[in-house]
């Protein structure tokens, strides 16, 4: 192969490393949604946590802001094919929100305002790899891209990074959420093009 | 979507989501029928409407189809790679008009 062919443009952007097969690289930030964008006031906002035993755990506002906080810049991988690569967020890792909790569930089922649900191995929000984040580029997260919290799970597809979040539950089963009881993967690892259950 | 369907879906200020006249143009490969005109009963509400005052979100990796009283989920289509999938399980019943 000669050195430059003519009509080389470079390397085709699907190519780059850092971005899983089937994907291609935008620069702008689509916004998908399958419903209304719930419009929740950071003083009414409440997360909550259960364990499969019952016992729960809550923080308002206030007390979440306290926990610690982490400044996050991650690729986003949607499943409808495109990735945005270098975004900066900041919030809670998921880690501080289960700290000290007594659980032997290995699954995770995250619910958001608006009634969206996702499920995940707990695996997969642990160990410094999932973060429930309030800040997109320096800025309050807005409604539109699921403030005032989402749950940010770069390393699979961006259906799992639930907007509007408002609760997780451990349950000892894997339970479908939303898109993965409609045909799409439990999992979701978009380097294995896990796209569809 | 109205170069599809040759009438003007009307686009919500308020939220992104197109009226169910949208699924005219992506369902005539499917059905020899005009599913947008035909009554849908909502599962979760019981709801009887015209499939196209529904509310069609279509930035999604599926077409949902919601139900305007209760937002509950009626119809998803699912295009991917020359396949449609559509799943109706949030409607109790559609009744369509035949000649
Ligand atoms: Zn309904």
């Amino acid at each position: 192969m000669g050195i430059v062919s003519s009509g080389f443009q470079g390397r085709r952007k699907r190519d780059l490393p850092g971005v899983p097969p089937g994907q291609y690289v935008t620069e702008d930030f689509p916004v998908l949604s399958a419903g209304p964008t719930p419009r929740i006031e950071r003083d009414d906002w409440v997360f909550s946590l259960r364990t499969e035993s019952g016992t729960g755990r809550h923080w308002d506002w206030n007390v979440f802001m306290s926990l610690p906080q982490e400044d996050v810049t991650a690729d986003l991988h949607c499943v409808t094919s495109w990735s945005k690569l270098g975004t900066h967020w900041r919030g809670v890792p998921v880690d501080a929100v289960l700290n000290g909790v007594d659980t032997q569930a290995e699954f995770a089922l995250f619910y958001s305002y608006g009634g969206y649900t996702t499920n995940l191995p707990l695996s997969d929000v642990l160990g410094g790899r999932a973060w429930l984040v309030h800040e997109f580029d320096g800025a309050d997260l807005p409604p539109e891209h699921g403030g005032p919290v989402r749950l940010l799970v770069p390393h699979l597809y961006l259906w799992k990074s639930a907007k509007w979040v408002r609760g997780v539950e451990l349950i000892p089963q894997d339970r479908p959420g939303f898109w993965e009881s409609r045909g799409y993967h439990l999992h979701g690892d978009p380097w294995r093009e896990e796209r569809y259950g | 979507m109205s170069e599809w369907t040759g009438r003007p879906a009307e686009r919500s200020a308020e939220d992104d989501y197109l009226d169910g006249n949208a699924l005219a143009g992506p369902l005539s490969e499917v059905f020899a029928i005009d599913i947008t005109a035909a009554l849908g009963t909502c599962g979760t509400c019981g709801d009887r409407r015209a499939v196209a005052e529904a509310h069609l979100y279509v930035n999604a990796p599926a077409k949902i189809l919601r139900c305007p009283s209760c937002g509950g989920v009626l119809l998803r289509l699912d295009e991917r790679g020359g396949r449609v999938i559509l799943d109706l399980s949030g409607f109790t019943q559609l009744t369509i008009e035949v000649r």
